[in-house]
């Protein structure tokens, strides 16, 4: 089974590539927003500490970036899987040895893959926006965004069961995601945020995402955020359960 | 013998809806089996519960003796399935398509020589999006047959396809007969029906009305023929009318019409033709065919 969800994973990374549109929506957007806002904030941000977690230094802008890649990867594996499920693509596949939790994962993997190629890029071209000071942990913070993009890519499975058709997938999506960033402590600290929000805010993952990966970013060790990594597992495993209940293959 | 297939008095429901009511029918070895009905008697969902994709709320299917759901996996390397209306990815290419296929069972044939029996050779880089329906519909057909199974399901097989594509298919078909393999297809097509199945099953309404094979339902259900000719001989007319079998003689203008029952009109039609040298400049016989059994056993045409 490891041989085909290899196999799978090649097919459908080559697939993806093919389209044009897909690769420049998945690495170039990001890319470019975050090298047009750290040559006009940049330096800025990178020296004042808009408060996450307290202290200085704060890594909102790649913090930010980062998030935007995860919610992106959601809402493209959102819409890959609803026009597969549409297009019977999906039922044609389940009636092979393929397992679902191979085709799943293999969709998965595709979209780590970007985002860590994605990072890689961001860091190679945004080098010079930053001050070459305080050295960033960046394979710690490969690993935290890959455990982050792979924890709240289970929301992802969410929506794709819910979703009815794929053109309602991304809309949804969005709906779903973006104001998630609102209670993520990304812009405001969560402690200054209404009571009902920092209850949202505890609800979700993103939170527990933004928090580990500044932590990381600026250079905490994994054991101040086990936490967090307790909490994205969490979720993970909720929401994977709850859309292996629900997942509709047609 | 056993069946290669035995579907025996099942029944799936959704909700309120009954989508298969009571479905028998048994497949033998080697023999192209039809399930025929307009769309929504009950024919996909009947082949979704032998693929294993639906469980019947009631009743037993057993393909190779073997439980379609329960026994999935083993069955899966035995049983080749076309799906109706299914898709690819619009962008994977044909052979790699077959690559995966292939990868996916412990033993395969070989892709290329495949594709080069379903004339698909030239279309190994072309992605699935670009490909003509009677392609897709081949390609399909390959990744059923890549691991040699026993057992081919078809759904729907030539829907949307232009006539000479239809034939191309055909032909494919029989030829999955020929190297020993048994076939169960459905389809709306009384001709496809005709041409391609050893036995069919009219499905109506989620049950079965009736199963033998084309000719023999025919013949057993329809015994009306016709036949039309063109003749100025006015003598002709009272000479139709003694043909043994007869039922009505009717004329428009030239143009006559000869109604009977019995297998044997159009021989004694010509006989008495050749008999009182009548002399006729257009001849056609109107003999009754699937759609013709369809419409006598349900009271309406399959196409309504």
């Amino acid at each position: 089974m490891l041989k085909a969800l290899l196999k799978l994973t090649w097919l459908e990374l080559k697939i993806f590539v093919r389209e044009p549109m897909g690769v420049i929506g998945t690495i170039g957007i990001p890319v470019v927003v975050f090298l047009i806002a750290s040559r006009l904030l940049g330096p800025r941000i990178a020296r004042t500490a808009i408060q996450t977690g307290g202290g200085p230094g704060s890594a909102v802008l790649p913090v930010l970036a980062s998030i935007l890649m995860a919610l992106s990867a959601i809402s493209s594996l959102v819409t890959i899987i609803s026009i597969y499920r549409e297009g019977g693509i999906l039922k044609r596949l389940r009636a092979t040895p393929l397992s679902p939790t191979v085709i799943l994962s293999a969709h998965v993997l595709v979209k780590l893959i970007f985002t860590i190629l994605t990072l890689a890029i961001m860091v190679l071209l945004g080098r010079r926006y930053f001050p070459p000071g305080a050295p960033v942990p960046l394979f710690s913070y490969a690993v935290a965004l890959t455990f982050t993009t792979w924890a709240i890519l289970s929301i992802g499975f969410f929506i794709a069961s819910i979703v009815p058709t794929a053109r309602f997938a991304q809309p949804l999506a969005a709906i779903i995601l973006y104001p998630m960033i609102v209670v993520s402590g990304l812009f405001f600290p969560v402690s200054v945020l209404p009571q009902w929000m920092q209850v949202a805010a505890r609800a979700l993952p993103l939170g527990y995402a933004v928090s580990l990966l500044d932590g990381i970013w600026r250079g905490q060790g994994w054991t101040s955020h086990l936490g967090d990594v307790a909490a994205l597992t969490l979720f993970f495993l909720a929401f994977t359960a709850i859309s292996s209940r629900m997942f509709r293959w047609e | 013998m056993t069946p290669i297939i035995r579907v025996s008095g099942i029944r799936k429901t959704y909700g309120k809806t009954v989508a298969v009511d009571d479905v028998s029918f048994e497949v033998e070895e080697g023999e192209i089996f039809g399930l025929i009905g307009p769309n929504g008697a009950g024919k996909t969902t009947t082949m979704e519960c032998v693929e294993g994709l639906r469980r019947p709320d009631r009743g037993s299917i057993s393909v190779l003796s073997l439980d379609p759901i329960r026994d999935a996996r083993r069955l899966q390397q035995k049983v080749g399935v076309q799906l109706q209306q299914a898709q690819l990815q619009k962008r994977i290419n044909v052979s790699e398509a077959v690559d995966l296929w292939a990868s996916l069972y412990p033993r395969a044939v070989d892709g290329d020589a495949l594709l080069e029996r379903l004339g698909l050779a030239d279309k190994r880089k072309a992605w699935f999006m670009t490909l003509s329906g009677g392609q897709k519909q081949r390609l399909f057909i390959a990744l059923a047959l890549i691991h040699d199974p026993d057992v081919v399901l078809l759904d729907e097989l030539t829907t949307g396809l232009d006539p000479q594509a239809r034939r191309a298919i055909w032909d494919l078909v029989r030829e999955i007969r020929t190297r020993g393999k048994t076939v169960l297809l459905t389809t709306h097509l009384m001709e496809e029906a005709e041409r391609l199945c050893d036995r069919v099953a009219i499905v109506e309404r989620g049950r079965v009305i009736d199963i033998g094979t084309p000719a023999g339902l025919v013949r057993k259900h329809c015994q009306n023929e016709a036949v039309v000719l063109e003749t100025t001989d006015a003598s002709a007319s009272h000479r139709f009318e003694s043909i043994p079998g007869v039922e009505s003689v009717t004329w428009q203008n030239n143009q006559c019409t000869i109604r009977g029952r019995g297998g044997d009109l159009v021989t004694h039609v010509i006989q008495c033709l050749a008999e009182h040298r009548i002399q006729v400049t257009n001849f056609k016989t109107e003999l009754p065919n699937l759609e013709d059994v369809f419409l006598t056993l349900t009271g309406h045409s399959i196409r309504e």
